[in-house]
Parts: C-alpha cells; structure tokens; sequence
C-alpha cells in the first residue's frame, strides 16, 4: 500500500486497528448521540454534537478522506458548533428544556416514528447490495486533495460557482436578520448625561467581586457599610443558573434607581426587551 | 474487516437519532442541532458509498453539504435570534402567532 496518505492506517495490523477503532467510535458516537437528545441544557448538547462530529471525521479518514476530515474539525466542529455555542451564549440563558408535553402524548408518537424510520431504513440498506471498498487507490490517500479539486473545477464547475451565490444570499440574509431598525433618534452625549444624572445614581457600577473575599465574576461586590451589592453582578450570570433574577434588596446602600427612570435610562434600544429589575443597571454601565 | 455497509448502518442509526430529536426537542438551537447531526449522518453514507464504487463523487457531494448546512445554520441562528428578540424565548412552542 505506497502511496497511502499517514492518516490511513497501513502495514500488517492495519485491519485490526481499523475494527477495533471503528467499534469504539461508533458506540462512542450514538451513545452521544441519544445523550444529545436526551440532555437537559443545551450546551450539553452542543458538547455532545462535538464528540459526535470529531468521531465522524476519524469515519472520513478511515474511510479514505482525509481532506472532508479536516474540514469536518475545521468547519464543521470548530466553526459551525462554534456559532451555535455562540448563539446559546446569547439566548440560552434559560436553556434547560421544559419537560410539559405540549402535544399529548407526542413523546411516545415521536419514538414509535423514530423506531419505524429505523426499520424502514434498515430494510432499505438491507435490501441493498453494498459491496466491500474498492481497491486502495492514491485518491483516498495522497492524492485525494487534488482529484477532488480536479472534480470541484471541472466536473461539479457549475454547483460550485452557484455555492459562492448561495454563501453571499446567505451572509446578506443574515445581516439583514440581524438588522433592527432605529425608531426613535439616537440619544446625544447630552441627554445621556442628563439622563444619568436624573436617574439618581451618577457613579459607574461596582465592579464584581471589589472588595470581596473572592474576585470572581458572580461575587456580589461588598459596600463599605458591610452589605452586598447585586448590581455588581452581570445579569447574565445570575440568570445563568437557571434562577429568574433576583430582585434586587431595597436596603442596599446604593439608591436603585426607580422602575419607571430605569426604563428610560435603558433607552430605545432595550425598549423591547423585558423590564427586569437589573437590566436597567448593565445599560447603565454599558453607556460609560 | 470494516466494510462500507459498517459505515452505512451507522448513518442510518445517527438519521433516526436526529430524527427523533427533531421531533422530541422543544428548544430550537438543540432542533437545529438535531438536524445538523442528521446531515452529519448523510454525509458518511455519501462518504461510504464513494469508498465504495472507488470514485470521489461522494466526497465531493459531501464538501457541498457541509457548505449548504454552513449557509443554512447562519440564516437559520440568525432567524433563531430575531425571534428571541421578539419573544424573548428559544422554545419552538412560543413562536405560534400564525398557528390557524
């Protein structure tokens, strides 16, 4: 076997090697498999889609495509999964899932399609002749980069060009998505300040973990008088937990500022977003 | 010896997980995840099945899922993200404004 590309194993032991790294990816890879649709929180999930994927490309080299290998890692588990950690970040701060069925009974429906998908399948591949690997070829090792661009830019010239269209669509699409439209004029330094002044509370926000036993992000700060402050704390991290937000102790030694003057203080930009009780704060701190 | 059917067999296993998901999962991001794990499965058949009849066509029908579904998981997060704007929810159950 000269030629073979590194990644493809070669020599007396190969097969061996091939049998026993193929079983264990593959029980590795539907066991996290179910887990991802069994685990509660989705970044769980996400982790277990990565182990999912990187276990695929080691299937892509064993199976004679160290290029789709690469980019399986590359794009696949650390671009793509990358965004939806990304995403999560952003949304998921009340990630785990509800366990009320909406639909009744929709679990066990949904178990009996999955288990009749798999029969189907089953007698479909079953039912197939899939003959054995067709002889080693320099194409599923060293030379697999350049036939597949010798392919991608003659044979399959045409899909690839109409991909660059599909990838532009879909970056404009994206940003037009994200796009949120300005309904009231952008605030001026002067009314910010204005603002600010008017909310009661003129200094920044305390820092986390200033003056605390430990620095850590999630420490409430201490106030001189000995109390905790909860507007040190990032909104994020206390609805990371899964907890609503605390409300916030009306004894704190910093003037919080009103529900209504918080409001306006978070500006048009949040005017959408639920009025919690800390959120006015992080605005604040944004418009340093 | 690993055959290609070995590979095949394992797709089709990973599809109806995904499927399943799909169909079970409320929260959106992990939907999408689901799907992603079901083009992932369709990707090793194609990759397989090039092993197979010795050609590379699979592999290149498989490089352009793997740019469709990068296409598809931008506008899909993106969508995901303006409704959460919104509504201020990932759950599948809560974007029913235009149910009936």
């Amino acid at each position: 076997m000269t030629g073979t590309h590194p990644l493809i194993l070669a020599g007396p032991a190969a097969e061996t090697t091939r049998l026993v790294a193929y079983w264990l990816l593959a029980i590795l890879s539907v066991a996290a498999a179910v887990g991802m649709v069994l685990a509660r929180r989705a970044v769980h999930c996400a982790m277990l889609l990565a182990v999912v994927m990187l276990s695929l490309a080691v299937f892509y080299a064993m199976l004679g495509a160290p290029f789709l290998s690469f980019v399986q890692i590359i794009v696949y588990t650390g671009a793509v999964l990358m965004l939806f950690l990304f995403v999560l970040m952003i949304v998921g701060i009340s990630a785990a899932d509800s366990i009320i069925e909406t639909i009744r009974g929709q679990r066990m429906w949904a178990a009996l399609a999955g288990i009749a998908m798999l029969v189907l399948l089953s007698l479909v591949v079953g039912h197939a002749v899939i003959g054995p690997a067709a002889p080693n070829t320099a194409q599923f090792g060293n030379g697999n980069v350049t036939t597949l661009a010798n392919l991608i830019f003659t044979k399959y010239l045409y899909p690839f060009e109409v991909t660059s269209a599909l990838l532009i669509i879909a970056a404009v699409g994206a940003m037009v998505l994200a796009h949120r439209e300005r309904t009231t004029p952008k605030p001026t330094q002067r009314e910010l300040a204005a603002r600010r002044i008017a909310s009661g509370r003129p200094a920044p926000l305390p820092g986390p973990g200033t003056y605390a036993q430990h620095n850590a992000a999630d420490m409430p700060a201490l106030l001189p008088d000995g109390s905790h402050s909860e507007l040190s704390v990032s909104t994020v991290l206390s609805g990371r937990a899964g907890e609503t937000p605390r409300e916030l102790p009306g004894a704190t030694a910093i003037p919080v500022a009103p529900p209504e003057t918080a409001g306006s203080l978070a500006g048009p930009a949040s005017a959408d977003s639920v009025a919690r009780p800390a959120s006015a704060g992080g605005q604040g701190a944004g418009e340093q | 010896m690993v055959s290609p059917a070995h590979f095949v067999a394992l797709s089709v296993i990973l599809f109806v997980i995904g499927a399943v998901g799909v169909l079970v999962r409320r929260n959106a991001i992990v939907v999408f995840m689901c799907i992603e794990l079901m083009l992932n499965a369709a990707n090793l058949a194609f990759v397989a099945f090039a092993r197979m009849h010795g050609a590379l066509d699979g592999q290149v029908i498989a490089f352009f899922v793997m740019v469709v579904a990068a296409a598809e998981v931008v506008v899909g997060l993106a969508i995901l993200t303006a409704i959460f704007r919104a509504r201020r929810s990932a759950s599948v159950d809560d974007a029913n404004l235009m149910k009936y």
